[in-house]
């Protein structure tokens, strides 16, 4: 027989363990819910957006009836439990019903707190807490005009603002000198007034209420100095106490809260607590955040699994008014031992001020530009050490260099591990793998998956914004982007119908697809060509008329319809007879210009079409083979003298740039693909902006990927961290071979990167080892058809003539 | 093509049809600077002036479909049959006579004025 578990509490912290159990356990226990509010479960958080008209009742329902019979759980809703039978395992709610429990789950929340102060009990005084206060609320703002709202907290400013939403002229009376001084500094505070008195709302505080006035119903509000200011409504926000009432009848040892362990347990080990009500070790909690990560850890052994501890946890705040953007964490006023840093544009609206304590973020607060606040939440909460940053910390994380490509936005340059969704502990990289592995389009998908912005939805541009991130072109109205103009297809489809369906040809492919042109267009033809040559190495055969000029000749064409000539000379490293060889042609051919290019090779520039070919048979006679300047193609390793010279080197950079540039050229790319290799941290071949870097350390070489220079630069990062030259060549061939396979025509590896995420990019190649040598081996076979040298079969062999020379030359 | 007549022109003979590539183009050297022959996937053949209305491109170099050849340097399109670029962007490049005859392929150096269109 299953056990019988018992929940008091059907609200967001007792359901979420429901729904976190019935994940790990479905069939673990009969479950039994009781609720005093007459409601499913509903997003407590939104009362404020409702009572503001921004959201409705039925838009912040979490858990409806058909969800609680659909899972087998008895719910009673509107009945409160009043008694616990610990000697017989049983509860009793009011009106007698019962239910016997092997667990029971208190998760009762917490109460308002009442001033108890004369004519508190008048009619038109509420809490904010239930849908029943939002309903009073909103029926006494339909026909009266004055509201005084008590305390200047997060929930009074919310109720207040909620209140002038709906027409209503309000008052906050404050007890202390500023608003939300548990939240907020003091200029941040100044500032969140006057952008609210801006907005209509009036404040009076400091200030003391002596009591409720009002004949029948409230009238008017009066000050302990005497003045009185009219009410028709007075909303008491002055603070939550946990409900602890049916825990404490039945001896259940309690504190403020009742008392738990990191397990969520209580003194009688087969009753559970956690949201609200608990106190767990000396601390109480009022945000959701805290709470789902109890109910986590509570799942977890209420499933039997047992290894998860619930340690605490660390908040953060926002404001949910519209318009207003504010954020505080941790402990922001310090004391002698830490230090501030600020920045502050009272006109602009903006003030930001982070408290540090060696060197390690301990609190924030930040008003007007909120979009940093996970970023420093995270760093505070990781404990880093934010030395090397301290001088662009202010700025944000855009400011750190990396830039970004593409739209920027804040939810590119965050990292995966960053997290995105603060009320359920939703980290970017989890959302992007949702979306990709799920398949997800759209927000609600998104929520629905992994709850992110489902709670307090501060974050729902976040969330959109990664979205859009992730699917590219793909998000936002018409659903897909494609390839181009010729077809409705993307990129991913095309490429999936190439391999399904066995298509070797662009004629297949333009058929089998129904191009609707008759031959394509100079945007697909060249990614076809290259989606085929990938797929069908060996079988298909290169269709030059769907390449790029420079890709068909093998040279730059340069403005005045010359060519530039680039030999591939392999990790830069040469020798006299090389340069010897190199001065012959330079002079036999009279080639005008003879530079050293950016990626550290040799240039023979201003050649004509017709000598290219006499030109490339006399460099395949002295070695060379094609430098591949020309093409999306692995082009040049740069690399520094490393441990054989330098005394700082820590490696040997140039056999292994090497053996890099040996194993890898002729390789064709989405896109141009360029390598480096650096003997040691100094990275003197700049390897940290190659779409693949190597960078040796004392315990052997780093490998980072999805660098850029160009247009919009950007640092690699890390993939990982291997010890012999073997593992560099095997996950480069195998980075190559990933990006080859999976990233779209013309998409170099920065932007492909942050469209994929490097969480990915390591799950398929690190942590998956037999998946990277599966990559590294096709790597490998397919280079066996790219290793012949289009110049040597140009020059030597005849290949392509008609390319070379004029049809006729008439006299 | 049809719009000339044997008796206003010379036809020189420059090669077949497979000199040139489906999709492809070849140069005619002459004194008065490159023609080039474009070939389409129909098997029509269209000459013109080798030098892009834009920056002087060579067009023989671009990437042929349909009845256009797209400009290597900047990728203006330019239109086979009459030698104007591809609107937005202005300018003509000039027009040869061509003909085909079998397999044979004849060319004009007589210059055409820029279609009407
Ligand atoms: C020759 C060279 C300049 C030089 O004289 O130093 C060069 C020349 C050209 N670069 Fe470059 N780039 C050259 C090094 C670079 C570098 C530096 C490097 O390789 O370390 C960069 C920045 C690094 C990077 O790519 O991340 C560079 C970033 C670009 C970009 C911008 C790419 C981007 O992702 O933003 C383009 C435009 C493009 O590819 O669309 C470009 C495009 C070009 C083109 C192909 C423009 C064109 O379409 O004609 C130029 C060809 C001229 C020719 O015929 O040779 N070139 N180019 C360099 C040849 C390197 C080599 O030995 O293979
Ligand atoms: C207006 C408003 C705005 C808020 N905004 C935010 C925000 O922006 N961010 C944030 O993180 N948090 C916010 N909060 C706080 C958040 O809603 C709470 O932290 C959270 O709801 C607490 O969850 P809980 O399950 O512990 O308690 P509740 O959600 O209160 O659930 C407890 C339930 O138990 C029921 N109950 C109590 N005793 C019994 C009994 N004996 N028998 C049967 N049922 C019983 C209660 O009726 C209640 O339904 C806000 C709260 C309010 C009121
Ligand atoms: S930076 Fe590169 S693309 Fe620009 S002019 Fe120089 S070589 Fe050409
Ligand atoms: S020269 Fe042809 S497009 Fe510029």
């Amino acid at each position: 027989m299953r056990k019988k578990l018992v929940l008091v509490g059907n609200g967001m912290a007792g359901v979420r363990t429901l729904e976190e159990l019935l994940k790990l356990a479905p069939e673990a226990y009969d479950i039994t819910v009781f609720g005093a509010e007459p409601h499913g479960n509903y997003n407590r958080i939104l009362l404020s957006p409702v009572l503001a008209g921004e959201k409705r009742l039925d838009e912040i329902m979490l858990n409806d009836e058909a969800w609680y019979t659909a899972n087998g759980i008895t719910l009673y809703k509107g009945k409160t439990v009043t008694e616990i039978d610990r000697a017989r395992r049983r509860v009793i709610a009011d009106d007698g019903t019962t239910a016997s429990y092997d667990r029971l789950l208190l998760a009762t929340g917490s109460l308002p707190i009442v001033l108890p102060i004369p004519g508190h009990d008048l009619p038109g005084v509420v809490t904010f807490r239930e849908i029943r206060d939002v309903d009073r609320m909103l029926e006494v703002a339909l026909t009266h005009r004055h509201a005084v709202v008590i305390g200047g907290g997060l929930l009074g400013l919310e109720a207040a603002n909620g209140l002038m939403k709906q027409g209503m002229e309000v008052t906050v009376v404050h007890l202390m000198e500023t608003l939300m001084e548990r939240q907020l500094d003091v200029p941040a505070a100044n500032m969140l007034r006057r952008s609210l008195e801006e907005k209509g709302l009036r404040f009076v505080m400091p200030a003391q209420t002596e009591a409720i006035l009002g004949n029948g119903r409230v009238s008017a509000v009066r000050l302990a100095d005497g003045t009185e200011i009219d009410a028709d409504l007075v909303v008491m926000a002055v603070g939550i106490r946990p409900n602890i009432h049916l825990a404490r009848s039945t001896g259940i040892y309690c504190e403020r809260g009742i008392v738990v362990n990191d397990t969520l347990q209580t003194y009688d080990p087969r009753i559970y607590a956690l949201g609200e009500c608990v106190q767990h070790r000396n601390t109480t909690y009022g945000l959701v955040a805290p709470l789902f990560e109890q109910g986590k850890v509570c799942a977890n052994h209420l499933a039997g699994l047992g290894y998860w501890r619930y340690e605490g946890s660390k908040t953060s705040t926002k404001l949910k008014v519209t318009g207003i953007d504010l954020f505080s964490a941790g402990d922001f006023i310090g004391d002698d031992s830490t230090e501030e840093i600020y920045f502050k544009d009272i006109a602009g609206g903006v003030y930001k001020k982070l408290a540090l304590r060696d060197d390690r973020i301990t609190g924030a607060v930040l008003y007007g530009d909120t979009a940093d606040g996970s970023w420093y939440f995270q760093l505070m909460r990781e404990g880093a050490d934010i030395s090397d940053l301290r001088e662009h910390l202010l700025f944000g994380q855009r400011h750190l260099g990396d830039a970004g490509h593409g739209d920027i936005n804040h939810a590119v340059v965050m990292t995966d591990d960053q997290e995105v969704c603060g009320c359920n502990g939703v980290c970017k990289g989890d959302i992007i793998k949702a979306i990709t592995s799920k398949g997800l389009f759209t927000l609600e998908e998104v929520r629905a998956h992994t709850k992110a912005s489902s709670s307090c939805g501060s974050c729902t541009g976040l969330v959109e914004q990664i979205l859009a991130h992730t699917l590219g072109g793909e998000y936002s109205a018409p659903g897909v982007k494609p390839l181009c103009k010729c077809t409705d297809f993307t990129h991913d489809q095309v490429r999936k119908a190439i391999r399904e369906h066995q298509l070797q040809s662009l004629a297949a492919v333009m058929h089998f697809l129904e191009w609707k042109s008759p031959d394509g267009c100079p945007a697909c033809r060249p990614a076809l060509n290259f989606y085929l040559l990938v797929a069908w190495p060996g079988e298909y055969h290169d269709e030059g008329q769907s390449r790029y000029i420079n890709e068909r000749v093998h040279a730059n064409i340069q403005k005045d319809g010359s060519y530039s000539v680039v030999p591939r000379v392999f990790g830069g490293i040469t020798n006299p007879a090389q340069l010897r060889a190199l001065a012959d042609v330079a002079e036999r051919f009279q080639v005008p210009e003879v530079k050293f290019t950016g990626g550290s090779r040799i240039d023979l520039l201003g050649v004509k079409k017709e000598q290219l070919p006499a030109i490339w048979a006399d460099l395949a006679a002295a070695g060379f083979v094609s430098g591949h300047a020309y093409g999306k193609a692995v082009r040049t390793v740069k690399c520094c003298v490393g441990s054989d010279w330098c005394r700082f080197g820590t490696q040997d950079s140039t056999t292994m740039a090497i053996a890099i540039e040996k194993m890898t050229w002729g390789s064709w790319t989405p896109h141009k693909f360029k390598m480096g290799v650096s003997g040691c941290p100094r990275n003197c071949a700049e390897a940290t902006i190659k779409d693949l870097g190597v960078v040796a350390v004392e315990s052997g070489w780093e490998i980072h990927v999805g660098g850029n220079g160009g247009v919009k630069v950007r640092a690699t990062d890390l993939l990982c961290h291997v010890t012999t030259m073997d593992e560099v060549l095997e996950y480069t061939g195998a980075f190559l071979q990933l990006y080859r396979e999976e990233a779209r025509y013309l998409e170099r590896t920065a932007p492909w990167l942050e469209r994929v995420g490097i969480s990915y990019l390591k799950e398929r190649l690190v942590a998956d080892a037999a998946g990277r040598r599966a990559y590294y081996e096709r790597f490998r076979a397919s280079q066996v058809f790219a290793q012949q040298d289009p110049w040597g079969e140009r020059g030597c062999q005849g290949v392509d003539r008609h390319e070379f020379i004029p049809l006729k030359v008439l006299a | 093509m049809a719009d000339l007549t044997a008796t206003d022109t010379q036809w020189i003979g420059v090669g077949t049809l497979d000199d040139i590539p489906p999709l492809g183009a070849r140069v005619v050297r002459t004194p008065d600077g490159d023609i080039a022959l474009f070939r389409t996937a129909g098997d029509q053949v269209f000459a013109l002036r080798d030098r892009c209305p834009h920056k002087g491109g060579p067009l023989s170099q671009g990437i042929v479909y349909d009845h256009k050849v797209a400009c290597p340097l900047h990728n203006w399109a330019i239109d086979l049959e009459s030698g104007v670029a591809v609107a937005p962007d202005e300018g003509c490049a000039g027009r040869h006579p061509v003909r085909v005859e079998g397999r044979e392929i004849y060319l004009s150096l007589a210059v055409l004025a820029a279609a009407a269109d």
